[in-house]
């Protein structure tokens, strides 16, 4: 069980990793919880376990430089492939390909934070605002949590919604801002070599708040309702699913993913923002809650996740 | 695969994880909704690491403290009460605690009569029992702004509407407070009671003026409100002369017995001598006395009387000149401490300089500093954390919405050595210039737009990001500032937003 780490998500990890250390125990599994500190690898090849269950969100349990090291060290994890995850954990290449691939995904600009001292990239912002519209979305390439997401509502408030974005990465998207309703479709997949992934129910996320669903209400208990499954026409839903499977085959994923969607205002129209390779398991995570609504327990839940250490 | 059959632990069989929310979230208090942990606190959580300068806590420099003492106090424990010391004591404190507080009391010169005192698990468990008190959902609290960061969860879990108030560099300005005071009368409201954190404010650094404390009292008598004076850092003084509680001119004011009618003074140990200790004290009028004893009683039945009898005792030893040992304590403390405030402002003026504005303390443990407004602090600890190895408090910490105070941070200077101070300043200001910097190539203008400036612009834009806060600027600097005081009004003139009182009590949540 590898949880914690240092990131801005790490006591997210630490509750994702609390439950599912539960269930692997009550599935017969020895257990043993390490915190990816500074001792990590010499921990592991110390005590040499048969798998890794890894449960460590932002940035070192996500985008692959984990998995490189289990790799490197010859022991099964449960997940993402490093090429997957690098994929899926930035967003931008994410974007780029979804984009080429013809996937929708809301429109968006790129600045790198050398590329405006070196390049003067600032000065396209009025030609981006332009081309995106406002009320901007502006987030940090890597970071899951929505800490550093931020909005800029007029040209005015653009300079220090990258500032604050760049705080966190140094590579900003800028992206068109879509109002509708959250969806969340899990993906379970690659836990044998025939079994073709497949998409779970639909969780809404409704924030109770009017403002963005943001870091807080996500993980605080009362803060947001979770409707799961997700109320919607039929077609939209197949449609969301489709979306999510083909978005998950796309960047690669496997065992597990969840995939992040908004559906348009209109009714209509779906946009893939962004894969998750490490979705939370916290008592208010999306990935439970869906699995759940497929009648899958949690147990199962992480016992298939398990499973797909060892199907790449 | 592995297994050891772990057959006998109880399963929750087919009970996910979204039942599980379910299961709970139905059972708990709706006070428990203002009860959040927040990103920030998360991030503070992550700044606790040796490679980190953590300017960010609110932490006394425990290693002051000789062992040696602390063993011997221990052993004269053992050796005259180890029974009386292990068992429940009176919800009150015990007498000997009682005379300690009475001493420290008469060191910020006010008298204060035994019986009006309660010991207490800490100074924070006088805010939690004042509130347990007096406040029912939706009652009215006025506080500073910015105020005391571990007061804001308090005020939530018990579900008040708190109307903060713009500090300036003397404090809480009266008439600001006079007119928040009619505008809730106008609304058939009155606030419960009034909070204030006179002494080196905690975070703002500021100390209420001598004319304002004699005001407030005034008000408060006027109007018969009750006054919570929050002062852990009284004896903390590196400059000036010490000024009056409020506890003691509203004592004067009433005249009879010496005991104050409307102020409830809460006190401490924790920074004088010990956090870990966690005793504190309230003194307060008699009839509200009782109702902090009845919840005190429900809350821990008394405060540790191991701890309290260690107290005892150490208020009985002499220091090495003969005075008092606690005395002597809390002088070595102000020359460390103070020593370290100048450090941290020597360090400030050379690695903030123009770009920022802050606080100059006369005491405590905190300089509030305010940087150019299109910066957030959160962000920015994220990139001082991250990229140079340091930490501090954001700003919006210290406000109830969470929002305001965005542009400022709260710099502990007691805790850490000087050396670190001033590494940690000047890791600050690179990671503010970077962002100034960028601000600038973004903007097409200047970089490193000096506070004041901004402020001026703070107008618009202000008004631009938070719809409803109509009135950025010009609320900001109305602190009816002299002229001295005005260029710091700068500092710690903070957008207000006008919120409804629903709207208010929807962000408490």
């Amino acid at each position: 069980m590898l949880k914690g780490g240092r990131s801005l998500e790490r006591s997210v990890s630490l509750r994702s990793a609390a439950q599912v250390q539960d269930a692997l125990a009550r599935l017969g599994h020895e257990v043993i919880a390490v915190d990816a500190g500074t001792q990590l690898v010499p921990e592991l090849l110390a005590r040499a376990p048969d798998v890794a269950f890894l449960a460590l969100h932002g940035r070192e349990g996500e985008d692959g430089t984990l998995q490189g090291l289990l790799e490197a060290i010859g022991l099964p994890y449960t997940g993402s492939s490093p090429v997957a995850c690098m994929r899926a954990t930035d967003k931008l290449m994410a974007k780029l390909l979804m984009r080429e691939a013809g996937i929708p995904t809301p429109a968006f600009h790129a600045l790198r934070e050398e590329s405006i001292k070196q390049l003067d990239a600032g000065a396209a912002l009025p030609r981006i605002e332009e081309d995106l519209g406002l009320p901007l979305v502006v987030k940090p390439a890597r970071g899951g949590s929505a800490l550093g997401v931020k909005f800029a509502r007029t040209a005015q408030e653009l300079p220090a919604a990258l500032v604050g974005a760049f705080s966190y990465y140094d590579t900003v998207l800028l992206e068109r801002y879509v109002r509708g309703r959250d969806l969340a479709v899990s993906v379970l997949g690659g836990s044998s070599a025939t079994e073709r992934a497949r998409a779970l129910p639909i969780v809404e996320a409704v924030p109770r708040e009017e403002d963005f669903y943001d870091y807080e209400s996500r993980y605080e208990i009362g803060m947001t309702t979770f409707v799961c499954p997700a109320q919607l026409p039929a077609q939209t839903t197949a449609r969301a699913q489709e979306l999510a499977l083909e978005t998950y085959e796309l960047l690669g994923c496997h065992g597990v993913a969840r995939i992040d969607l908004l559906l348009d205002s209109d009714g209509e129209q779906l946009w893939v923002l962004e894969a998750n390779v490490v979705p939370g398991m916290t008592e208010t995570s999306l990935l439970p809650q869906a699995a759940d609504a497929a009648g899958i327990s949690f147990d199962a839940l992480v016992a298939e996740i398990l499973a797909s250490a060892f199907t790449r | 695969m592995k297994g050891s059959n772990r057959g006998g632990k109880d399963s929750r069989g087919t009970r996910q994880a979204a039942h599980e929310l379910e299961r709970y979230e139905a059972l708990f208090a709706t006070r428990t909704r203002g009860m959040k942990s927040s990103a920030m606190r998360e991030m503070m959580a992550l700044t606790e690491r040796p490679d980190v300068i953590s300017l960010a806590g609110g932490l006394p420099d425990t290693s002051t403290f000789s062992p040696e003492l602390y063993a011997k106090l221990m052993a004269r424990v053992a050796a005259e009460s180890t029974a009386r010391a292990l068992q429940y004591g009176p919800t009150e404190g015990m007498a000997g605690t009682v005379r300690c507080i009475v001493e420290v009391m008469e060191e910020e010169g006010t008298l204060v009569d035994p019986e009006s005192v309660i010991v207490t698990t800490g100074g924070q468990q006088v805010i939690d029992l004042v509130c347990k008190t007096l406040i029912d959902p939706g009652d009215v609290i006025v506080a500073e702004a910015p105020t005391y960061p571990g007061a804001v969860p308090t005020f939530s879990a018990y579900e008040a509407a708190v109307e903060q108030i713009e500090v300036d560099a003397e404090g809480m300005p009266i008439d600001a407070l006079e007119q928040t005071l009619d505008r809730l009368a106008a609304q058939g409201r009155r606030p419960k009671f009034i909070y204030t954190i006179p002494n080196f404010q905690n975070p703002g650094g500021v100390t209420m003026s001598l004319a304002r404390r004699r005001r407030l009292v005034e008000v408060a008598r006027e109007r018969e409100l009750l006054v919570l004076e929050d002062n852990p850092y009284g004896l903390l003084r590196y400059e000036g002369e010490a000024l009056p509680t409020l506890y003691s001119l509203d004592a004067q004011s009433s005249g009879g017995g010496g005991a104050a009618d409307l102020v409830i003074y809460l006190g401490t140990f924790s920074k004088i001598l010990s956090p870990g200790l966690r005793l504190g004290w309230a003194v307060a009028p008699r009839p509200v006395l009782e109702k902090l004893n009845l919840g005190k009683q429900g809350a821990d039945l008394c405060s540790s009387p191991v701890t309290q009898m260690f107290v005892a005792a150490y208020f009985e030893e002499r220091g090495a000149g003969g005075n008092p040992h606690w005395r002597e304590y809390v002088q070595t403390l102000r020359g460390v401490y103070g020593a370290r405030r100048d450090a941290m402002l020597a360090a400030l003026g050379e690695h903030f300089g123009e770009s920022a504005r802050w606080t100059r303390p006369q005491g405590g443990l905190f300089i509030w500093a305010t940087l150019d407004e299109r910066i957030d602090t959160t962000d920015l600890l994220a990139l001082a954390r991250d990229s140079e190895g340091v930490a501090f408090v954001p700003g919006r910490a210290a406000y109830v919405d969470g929002r305001s105070g965005s542009s400022s941070m709260r710099l502990n200077f007691a805790g850490v050595p000087e050396d670190e101070i001033r590494e940690g300043i000047r890791r600050i200001g690179s990671a503010m210039r970077e962002q100034l910097t960028l601000l600038g190539s973004l903007s097409g203008s200047r970089a490193g737009t000096p506070a004041s400036d901004a402020a001026a612009r703070a107008g618009s834009s202000r008004a631009a990001r938070k719809p409803g806060a109509a009135k950025g600027a010009e609320q900001g600097a109305a602190g009816g500032a002299q002229d001295a005081a005005e260029q710091l009004a700068d500092v710690v003139a903070l957008p207000r937003r006008e919120r409804s009182p629903r709207e208010r009590r929807r962000s408490d949540r």
